[in-house]
């Protein structure tokens, strides 16, 4: 499987590519908490936030249709904030007849509702930039200096390097299902649902004990090329004053949204 | 074909919890796992690191496994409880918080800010009341164990579900009586697949290779952990059809407690949440009141789970 499958890393050479991964991790998750903070209905700040964000892409010579339809992923929840809609009181704006209740939309519900996709949108990309320049050993380094503990980083790393090898192997899984369930057009294959569950059962079980088996093997493999516990970048990951000038201005930038939305 | 594997739709992207709320359920996942990272470390660890870090790709490739039930629609598995019942319960909460947190960082799969609250929703409480009740028939007959491992698996997704509902409601978006019902009623029905995939690779690795769940699984926990699956369950159980049936009466009582502020008359429009009476509302006080809120929590946990600990077994 291609790394790209997984890999939303963008290879390039731009500023924000260069930039230490600390600071982007610190940049992205300031600028999402300030997102967070930002007032319902403060729409100025809010195009403020998402000029910071177009600023962002341009400099990582990202494409903007590359963020935008990459931030489609966090849509499906929007659901859970639609009954923000019918439930803040407000000027009422149409009522709607679910059944025995009416649903009445109001302006404030509506704002909520808005203010909400638009913040999770915002967040969601630069989330993406993040990704997109950063690429992902770097990633993990990066929590490692902010003080993620150890064990858990040397975790997140082995399971990004088998991510590939174990995902081939569950499609291998499907896909040898698939060729031996035969089924008339219009049904399914296989007996009662009971049977179909047992059989993705197995399957399940099976990669479970080849990945538990193949654990022990790749240990040894690592130990015989010098593994010592941890796995290391190429990268030097030193902070320079470049790193140090870029992430001020960051963060001023970010501060700008919050003010626009306190002075209102 | 599509790669993406996003079957249960637990995962909250940011935007959708607020400060207090993100805080005090970080507080508790960093809490949860300090612990779990604590009890395996030693001379096993380095060992158990490779191993752990396969079984996180494992879970998450598992999660792609489907079955076709009806209409279009296929079970899955989330993998919180099978990953506790044959690892354990600390390295499957280990596991799991790797899974979910490469889901969030690497496909924007769940927020980064409510990475927290996630990894709490499907990592820490799905372990939890997996392993606790799936202990709670140690000993027992193979077929014994495996009902334990059913009724496990399905309890483990329909409180993941409870959780992410309640955050929800706390957070202000949404309204306690319409999510509480809906987010149950779908993840009943999608603990149903879980618990049938999670009993037949059960069974199967029971069949073939089951010194492998003596090692791992069953030698890790004690008789604490069934109190805290059996504890988390009934919270649930109890409280999920009062909160469905009986939001308003929910409402009131938060409200009287001075813990949901469904403030209308706010100096400007903020998330309605924690505040803190003397600091008024504020993003300020939002935040104090959070973290206040973590600390009691976290408090509160810390206690409880050094209660249950079980010496070490080297």
């Amino acid at each position: 499987m291609h790394i790209n499958t997984f890999d939303h890393y963008q290879t390039g050479d731009s500023l924000i590519h260069r930039l230490d991964p600390r600071v982007k991790v610190v940049v992205t998750v300031l600028f999402i908490l300030s997102n967070v903070l930002l007032p319902d209905g403060a729409w100025l700040a809010f195009l403020l936030a998402w000029g910071i964000l177009l600023v962002s892409g341009r400099l990582a010579r990202l494409p903007l249709a590359f963020l935008l339809t990459r931030a489609l992923v966090a849509l499906p929840f929007t659901l859970a904030a639609v009954t923000a809609i019918f439930s803040i009181p407000g000027e009422p704006l149409l009522a709607v007849k679910a059944g025995p209740w009416v649903l009445v939309a109001t302006d404030n519900g509506l704002n909520r509702f808005l203010s909400i996709l638009f913040r999770s949108w915002m967040s969601v990309q630069m989330a993406i930039v993040l990704t997109a320049t950063t690429q992902f050993p770097d990633l993990v380094h990066a929590l490692r200096h902010l003080r993620i503990p150890r064990i858990l980083t040397a975790i997140i790393s082995f399971m990004y390097r088998y991510l590939f090898v174990l995902s081939d192997e569950v499609l291998r899984l499907l896909r040898a299902r698939e060729a031996r369930s035969a089924r008339l057009p219009g049904s399914k294959a296989g007996g009662s649902v009971l049977w179909r569950a047992k059989i993705a059962g197995n399957m399940a079980g099976q990669l479970f004990l080849r990945s538990y088996e193949r654990s022990d093997r790749v240990y040894n493999a690592m130990l015989a090329r010098g593994y010592r516990g941890v796995l290391l970048t190429m990268n030097p990951h030193i902070l320079t004053a470049r790193d140090w000038q870029i992430g001020v201005v960051a963060l001023l930038l970010i501060a700008l949204p919050q003010l626009v939305a306190r002075i209102n | 074909m599509k790669i993406l594997p996003r079957p249960i739709p637990l995962h909250i992207p940011d935007g959708f919890l607020n400060i207090g709320v993100s805080l005090v359920f970080w507080a508790l996942a960093i809490l949860l796992v300090g612990f779990a990272v604590r009890r395996t470390q030693g001379e096993l660890a380095e060992r158990q690191i490779p191993l752990m870090g396969i079984m996180a790709a494992f879970i998450f490739a598992a999660q792609m496994i489907n079955f076709p039930i009806a209409g279009g629609t296929s079970g899955h598995m989330l993998g919180g409880a099978l990953a506790a019942i044959v690892l354990g319960p600390w390295a499957g909460m280990l596991v799991m918080t790797a899974v979910v947190g490469v889901q969030a960082l690497v496909f924007q799969d769940g927020g980064l800010l409510v990475m927290g609250a996630n990894i709490f929703n499907m990592g820490l409480l799905t372990a939890i009341i997996g392993y606790g009740i799936y202990r709670l028939a140690a000993g027992r007959s193979r077929n014994v164990r495996l009902g334990a491992a059913a009724v496990a698996a399905w309890l483990s997704v329909t409180a993941g579900a409870f959780a992410t509902a309640l955050q929800l409601w706390l957070s202000g978006i949404s309204a306690l009586g319409i999510v509480m019902p809906a987010m149950l009623g779908v993840h009943a029905l999608i603990g149903i697949g879980e618990a049938l995939i999670t009993v037949a690779a059960l069974s199967f690795i029971m069949r073939t290779r089951p010194d492998v769940l003596e090692a791992e699984g069953e030698a890790r926990g004690g008789w604490g952990w069934a109190v805290a699956g059996l504890l988390a369950s009934l919270t649930v159980l109890l409280f999920s059809p009062f909160a469905s049936s009986n939001p308003d009466g929910l409402e009131r009582v938060a409200a009287d407690l001075g813990f949901l502020e469904v403030g209308a008359d706010a100096a400007y429009e903020i998330l309605p949440d924690y505040v803190v009476p003397f600091l008024g509302d504020s993003a300020f006080s939002t935040i104090a009141a959070g973290m206040v809120g973590a600390l009691l929590v976290a408090g509160l946990v810390y206690f409880l789970v050094r209660m249950f600990r079980r010496p070490v077994k080297i």
